[in-house]
């Protein structure tokens, strides 16, 4: 039901995208790399990867101007997956990069893992997803993270993981999902939320 | 909290997957990503590649078998063998790697970790530490095992964590393909020297051996022939670990 949807993966050249577009491919999407503001601005659905650090991530769609175009998917509600780092620059700021602004379309502010913990979080944990959540389920996700946010924006719902504390594991208004963790590299879990995400992204996209 | 990683290794020598690498009798164990994508379907937690046979001409076969692991595997990709520099790095993790092993040039030019931490962010960057037992500690061996070098193995974990390795894959080099279980000792020595995670490799002819590694504070236990041997498989590894009180993926 999923076959051929168009999905444009945000390309800020600091995240590998290859997995990423593996996964939209099994999940029967057709992924199209993008670092164009009118692309992200104007596709149906699109996901925003990122690894690396907060600061090269921004600099990275600032320059593009990428930042604008997630800005006013994210405040209207239009179907995007943001992935790890690609979460937190949708937030206002990282510890990570202090004095770098993000995106600014989620309340969120991120810390560094704190206690007798290993850091970076780099494996397995378990996510909790409350029963309204729509896309986001209780499943084994693969977390790649040092900084997390402790405490959910007000109009989004949480799915919670733990690592020394309680923090979000991921976020979801409608069909904009965002993942501390990575959906692509979390086996048939993370397959079931990139299939849902893309399920409600057609719907989004032919109510129009 | 986090589960106990088991993670096989696949050692791909000319775009197939060898076993006994180490010992120069090499025997045909397949497709790398047929291989994977069994172990993925098994429940495997993450899939790391050696590739012994890295040599300059041989990148671009590399490439095509990364990428060929990557398009079927719905779990981490970790890739070694012979990356020298971030061009090189650059390369595997576009193709399709999550993370990059360093061995050899990392001890050769310990800044490449800085580098490549900082340019692709700590998650992507392992460092792996083969250690030989050298009186009551450990020394650091490079260039698969061939050559001894007078660095303190938990030393230089503590230096990998701290230019920017993400983990820690540490080798008991005495131990590889001896079937005679994990160097425990090692593995709590840098497990509590470090704060990064750490994978135990090398000696492991059972899930029991795995038990001991992650109770001895391994985070992650990398295991090749047992699987490849078909004699256990990651599901009944798990159900093991999961039936002595470890949290494992379910």
């Amino acid at each position: 039901m999923n076959a051929g949807t168009e999905v444009v993966v945000a390309r800020t050249g600091v995240a590998n995208l290859a997995a990423v577009v593996a996964a939209l491919r099994r999940a029967g999407a057709r992924p199209v790399l993008s670092d164009r503001a009118g692309d992200v601005r104007d596709a149906g659905a699109v996901v925003l990867p990122g690894v690396g650090s907060f600061a090269a991530g921004m600099r990275a769609l600032v320059d593009t101007g990428l930042d604008l175009a997630l800005r006013d998917r994210v405040r209207d509600g239009r179907p995007t997956l943001a992935i790890c780092l690609g979460m937190q620059l949708l937030g206002l700021a990282s510890a990570e990069s202090p004095g770098v602004e993000g995106v600014g379309a989620v309340d969120a502010r991120y810390a560094r893992f704190a206690g007798e913990i290993r850091v970076p979080q780099i494996g397995w944990n378990a996510v909790v997803a409350p029963p309204e959540a729509r896309i986001l389920a209780n499943g084994d996700a693969y977390f790649a993270n040092s900084f997390r946010l402790d405490r959910a924006p007000d109009g989004w719902t949480a799915a919670w993981s733990g690592h020394g504390g309680s923090f979000v594991a991921a976020l979801e208004r409608g069909a904009v999902v965002a993942c501390q963790f990575h959906p692509e590299l979390s086996g048939a879990f993370g397959a079931g939320i990139v299939e849902r995400w893309i399920a409600a992204a057609r719907r989004e996209v032919c109510a129009c | 909290m986090l589960k106990k990683r088991v993670i096989p290794c696949l050692d791909v020598r000319d775009g197939r997957v060898v076993k006994g690498v180490r010992f120069q009798s090499l025997r045909d164990a397949g497709d790398p990503a047929e291989r994977a994508a069994l172990y993925a379907e098994q429940g495997a937690d993450e899939i790391v590649v050696l590739d012994v046979s890295a040599t300059l001409e041989q990148r671009g076969a590399r490439l095509a078998t990364v990428a060929s692991v990557r398009e079927r595997l719905p779990i981490p990709l970790t890739v070694g063998g012979g990356i020298r520099d971030e061009e090189g790095a650059r390369a595997l993790l576009e193709a399709g790697a999550d993370k990059v092993a360093l061995n050899s040039a990392a001890v050769v030019d310990p800044g490449l970790v800085e580098r490549l931490s900082g340019r692709f962010g700590a998650q992507a960057v392992v460092v792996a530490i083969d250690a030989a037992r050298v009186g009551s500690g450990w020394r650091v061996v490079v260039r698969s095992g061939t050559t001894a070098t007078e660095i303190d193995a938990i030393a230089w974990a503590v230096e990998a964590a701290r230019r920017g390795a993400g983990e820690i894959l540490l080798t008991a080099w005495d131990r590889d393909g001896t079937r005679s279980g994990y160097e425990l000792e090692l593995i709590g020595a840098v497990a509590r020297a470090v704060r990064v995670p750490v994978i135990a490799s090398g000696g492991a002819a059972s899930a029991r051996h795995m038990v001991e590694a992650l109770r001895a504070g391994a985070d992650a236990v990398l295991a090749a022939s047992i699987f490849h041997d078909g004699e256990t498989t990651v599901a009944d590894v798990q159900r093991v670990l999961a039936s002595e009180g470890l949290e494992v993926r379910t």
